[in-house]
C-alpha cells in the first residue's frame, strides 16, 4: 500500500477525482500500483536513475559555470491519456501547425492577414524574428516548421489549452523515446495489460519529413549541432543515430559553388537536407552573428538559391513569438476557415494601454511573461511572487511594456508522481511533436514535463522539472 | 567514409584509452619496483616519467620528486593533462562528442570508467588496486569494441588509434630503459630488474621465458619487443596491424599514410637484431620515433583534418 495524497479540491488531476475515486482510463494502473511492494518501485527507481546515467542522458544547464551534467528526473508514474482525449488533441494541432505553416508562408510572401487588418504590420515586420531575407523566397510544399512541439496543459475545466507554439528549434522527443524505453524495461507487465500507442517509429517519420522535404532525389540529410556542451547535445546525437545519418558540426560543413559539402574521410560530400538545431541568429556569420563559431559561413546565400533545405527554415520565430502567439485562433479561421479545435490561453498584450492597465491592476494574480522568453527564465508567477518581486516586475513592464504579455493563472492539472513522502500530485504539461512534410504526420505520445515542487507550475527542466512517459491508450472498441 | 571529424575522435577515443592503460602498466611496475631494496630512491621514478614526457612539469609541482607525489601526480592529479585520470576524461570526451558512433555498450564501458575513476580519486584508492582496475577497464573497453561495433572505418580508425598509440609507447618504454642501462655490461643485477621490469610493463614477461628459456639478455629482450611479430605489444605487431588497417579505409587521400606505413612495416619485417644493435639501440628507436610521428602526421593530414 502506498501513501497516496490527494490533490486539493478544485484542481483537476489526471488520475484522481475529487471524492478520492480513480478516473476510468487509471484504474488498471491504479489496481497494479497498490500490488506493488514500496520496496520493489524504490528500487526499480533507482534502477532507472543509474540505467540513464550510464547511458548518459544528461543535461547542461545554462548559468552552471562547472559545466555540470545532471539527469532530468524521470517519473516512473505515466501520464495515461484516454484514446478520445487524445483524438481532440491530435485534430487541434494539425490544425494549429498547418495555420502556422500558412501563416508564415504568407508573411514572406503576399502579407494577405496584414493587409486583411487582423494583424498590425509592426506587429510582424517589426519583430526581431522577423527575417527579411525569407522574403519572397518560395519553400518546397510552402513548409517553414517542419518540426513544431506544441505545448498543451489541462486546465481545472478538463480542457486543453495551447501555452505556446515551438517552431525553432523545439526539444525533448529523444526523451519522449528514452522514457518510454525505460519503462518497458521496468514494467514490461503494464504494457502486457494497456493497449499503449507505440512511439518509438518517430525518427523514421522525421527521416521522412526531411526527405521529402527536398526535391532532390535520395538526398543527403545531416543534423546540424552546436556541440557537446550544448544543453540538447545528447538529443542531437540520439535522433542522428536512429535516423542513420552524420550529426555534423558547422566547421564539418562548407560552401563550394552554390553547394553545401561536408568533410569526409573519402573527401568532400554534398548535403542537401540539414536538420538544424541551432538558432536563426549562429547559422551564418556572413548574414547573421559575425561572431558565431557554430555555423557555416555562406550558408545563407546557398539556401536562398535552393541548394540545400534548411529544417526548419530561416524565420519561424515570428510564428511562435508570445507577441503573435494571441492572434492564432484567427490565422485558423483566416486560412482555413475553420474554428480552433483547441483554445489559447486568454493573453493580455501589455503593448495596448488597456490591457497593460488591467495587467499592472492585477499582477498578484496573473503569470507575466517575457515575449522572447523561454525556458522558464524572465517570468513573474503572480500568485507565488513576493511583494517585492512583483513591484520589481511592475517596473519593468513599465519600462517596456511591449516586451511583455500576461495571461490568468492557469491551474495545470496534477498527476500523482513519486516524491519524498510518497506519491503526490505534481503539476504537469505536455509537448507532442508535429512533423509537417507533404503530409503531417505524429506519433502518439509526446513529452510529459512535471514540476517537482509542490505546488510549483514551473516544469522546465532548467528550473528542477522532471519528465514522464505519456501513453495514449488505444481505443479498444 | 565517414565525417574526418568523427574519425579524429574515435581515433583519439582510443589513443586516450591505450595511454590510460600503457601508463598504469608503467606505473605499476614502477611502483613495485620502488619496493626492491636494489632500486636507489627516485631514480626509477624519474625513469617512468621520463617516458611520459612529464618530468619537467612534475618537478615544478613537486621538486623532491617524492615517490608518493610523483604517484599521486601520475594518476589522480587533476591538473597533470597527462594523468591516468585525465587520459579518461580525454577518452571519455572524444566518445562523448561520437557516441552516435560508437555502439551503447561501448559509451557505457568508457563513460563507467571516468565516472568510477574520478569517484577512486576522491576515495585515496590505494595505487596497486587502482593499476589493475584501469588495465581491467582498458581490457573491457577494447573488449566490447571488438564485440559490438560493425566492422566499418570506424572500427578502422580506432584500431589505428590504439596501435599508433602502442608502438609509440613501446618505442619509448625501450628507449628510456636502454638509456639507463646504458653500455655496460650485460646482465647485471640491475639490469635484471630493468629488463624484467620492461618487460612486465609490456606484458611480455612470459612470453619472453617461453620463446627464449633463458636468463634476461638486453639482445634477445630488444628483438623480442621491436622485431618479433607474436608478441601483441612489439614494435612489429603494431606495425603490422597498421599497414593492414590503413589500406582497408576508403577513398583516395590517403596514399603518404599508406606509403609511410607500409615503408615502417617493411622495415621491422626484415631487419635484424644485430644489424639494429650495431647501429645503437638508442639511435634506431630514436628514428623509429620520428617516422611513427611522421606516420601520425601523414594520416592526421588526409584523414582526420581534411580540408
Amino acid at each position: 500500500m502506498h501513501a497516496l495524497t490527494l490533490p486539493e479540491s478544485g484542481h483537476y488531476d489526471e488520475m484522481l477525482l475529487d471524492s478520492g475515486g480513480i478516473r476510468p482510463h487509471y484504474r488498471d494502473f491504479a489496481r497494479w500500483l497498490h500490488s506493488q511492494p514500496p520496496e520493489t518501485l524504490a528500487r526499480k527507481r533507482a534502477e532507472a536513475d543509474l540505467m540513464f546515467h550510464r547511458v548518459g542522458i544528461t543535461f547542461a544547464v545554462y548559468g552552471d559555470d562547472s559545466g555540470a551534467e545532471r539527469l532530468i528526473p524521470f517519473d516512473t508514474v505515466p501520464r495515461i491519456i484516454p484514446a478520445s482525449d487524445w483524438q481532440t488533441l491530435e485534430a487541434g494541432m494539425r490544425q494549429r501547425v498547418t495555420a502556422l505553416n500558412a501563416f508564415l508562408h504568407d508573411i514572406y510572401h503576399e502579407q494577405h492577414i496584414v493587409k486583411a487588418g487582423l494583424i498590425p504590420a509592426e506587429q510582424v515586420f517589426s519583430n526581431s524574428q522577423y527575417q527579411p531575407a525569407m522574403q519572397g523566397l518560395d519553400l518546397p510544399h510552402r513548409i517553414y516548421a517542419h518540426i513544431t512541439g506544441v505545448d498543451v496543459i489541462r486546465h481545472s475545466d478538463g480542457n486543453f489549452y495551447v501555452l505556446e507554439d515551438n517552431l525553432r528549434v523545439p526539444s525533448g522527443v529523444s526523451y519522449m523515446l528514452e522514457n518510454r524505453k525505460m519503462m518497458m524495461r521496468l514494467f514490461p507487465e503494464l504494457f502486457a495489460s494497456h493497449a499503449v500507442a507505440p512511439v518509438q517509429h518517430y525518427p523514421t517519420l522525421l527521416l521522412n519529413t526531411l526527405r521529402h522535404a527536398s526535391a532532390v532525389d535520395n538526398p543527403t540529410v545531416v543534423v546540424l549541432t552546436p556541440g557537446h556542451h550544448n544543453s540538447a547535445y545528447f538529443e542531437h546525437a540520439f535522433l542522428a543515430q536512429q535516423m542513420g545519418v552524420e550529426l555534423v558540426e558547422g566547421q564539418d560543413l562548407f560552401v563550394k559553388n552554390n553547394r553545401v559539402y561536408m568533410r569526409t574521410t573519402a573527401g568532400h560530400k554534398q548535403v542537401d537536407v540539414i536538420y538544424r538545431r541551432i538558432d536563426d541568429a549562429f547559422l551564418d556569420p556572413l548574414a547573421f552573428r559575425a561572431d558565431s563559431m557554430l555555423g557555416v559561413p555562406g550558408l545563407l546565400s546557398v539556401y536562398r538559391a535552393g541548394g540545400v533545405i534548411l529544417a526548419n527554415a530561416i524565420g519561424t520565430g515570428v510564428a511562435d513569438d508570445k507577441s503573435i502567439y494571441p492572434y492564432v485562433p484567427d490565422m485558423i479561421r483566416f486560412y482555413l476557415s475553420e474554428e480552433p479545435l483547441l483554445q489559447n490561453v486568454p493573453t493580455w498584450m501589455c503593448r495596448r494601454p488597456a490591457e497593460l492597465d488591467h495587467v499592472l491592476n492585477n499582477l498578484h494574480e496573473l503569470v507575466v511573461k517575457e515575449v522572447h522568453g523561454a525556458g522558464g527564465y524572465g517570468m513573474l508567477i503572480g500568485p507565488a511572487a513576493s511583494a517585492a518581486e512583483i513591484e520589481d516586475f511592475r517596473q519593468r513592464i513599465i519600462a517596456d511594456p511591449g516586451n511583455y504579455i500576461a495571461q490568468p493563472t492557469l491551474c495545470l492539472s496534477s498527476c500523482p508522481t513519486f516524491v519524498e513522502s510518497g506519491i503526490a500530485p505534481r503539476h504537469i504539461d505536455l509537448r507532442p511533436f508535429v512533423l509537417s512534410g507533404r503530409d503531417i504526420s505524429m506519433v502518439a505520445g509526446g513529452l510529459t514535463r512535471v514540476a517537482l515542487k509542490e505546488g510549483s507550475l514551473v516544469v522546465n527542466s532548467s528550473q528542477g522539472g522532471g519528465t514522464k512517459d505519456t501513453w495514449i491508450l488505444e481505443d479498444q472498441s | 567514409m565517414m565525417l574526418s571529424r568523427t574519425a579524429s575522435q574515435l581515433y583519439w577515443m582510443s589513443r586516450y584509452m591505450e595511454r590510460a592503460e600503457n601508463l598504469a602498466r608503467l606505473l605499476d611496475v614502477t611502483h613495485s619496483l620502488s619496493l626492491l631494496p636494489q632500486s636507489r630512491g627516485g631514480a626509477d621514478i624519474s625513469a617512468a616519467l621520463a617516458t611520459t614526457g612529464a618530468l619537467e612539469a612534475c618537478r615544478t609541482r613537486h621538486p623532491q620528486l617524492a615517490a608518493g607525489d610523483v604517484m599521486h601526480f601520475m594518476t589522480f592529479d587533476a591538473a597533470n593533462p597527462a594523468s591516468i585520470v585525465n587520459c579518461l576524461k580525454y577518452a571519455r570526451e572524444n566518445a562523448h562528442a561520437v557516441r552516435g558512433k560508437i555502439t551503447g555498450e561501448m559509451w557505457e564501458s568508457i563513460n563507467a570508467s571516468w565516472l568510477e575513476a574520478r569517484q577512486m580519486g576522491l576515495e585515496g584508492r590505494p595505487l596497486a588496486g587502482f593499476f589493475d582496475w584501469v588495465k581491467e577497464r582498458s581490457h573491457l573497453f577494447r573488449g566490447t569494441t571488438y564485440g559490438t561495433i560493425q566492422r566499418n572505418d570506424a572500427f578502422s580508425f580506432i584500431r589505428l588509434g590504439t596501435f599508433m598509440e602502442r608502438a609509440d609507447n613501446t618505442a619509448r618504454l625501450i628507449n628510456v630503459k636502454s638509456h639507463l642501462v646504458g653500455n655496460a655490461a650485460e646482465d647485471s643485477a640491475a639490469d635484471f630488474y630493468l629488463w624484467g621490469a620492461l618487460l612486465r610493463s609490456l606484458g611480455a614477461f612470459e612470453a619472453y621465458h617461453e620463446l627464449y628459456r633463458d636468463t634476461l639478455s638486453s639482445r634477445r629482450v630488444a628483438e623480442l619487443l621491436i622485431l618479433r611479430p607474436d608478441v601483441p605489444r612489439s614494435l612489429r605487431a603494431c606495425m603490422d596491424e597498421i599497414a593492414e588497417l590503413l589500406p582497408l579505409i576508403k577513398g583516395d587521400t590517403g596514399h603518404r599514410a599508406k606509403r609511410l606505413a607500409a615503408t615502417l612495416h617493411a622495415e621491422l619485417s626484415y631487419d635484424e637484431i644485430d644489424t639494429i644493435l650495431a647501429g645503437g639501440l638508442h639511435a634506431y628507436l630514436t628514428q623509429f620515433l620520428s617516422q611513427i610521428y611522421g606516420l601520425g602526421d601523414a594520416i592526421h593530414g588526409a584523414y582526420l583534418e581534411a580540408a
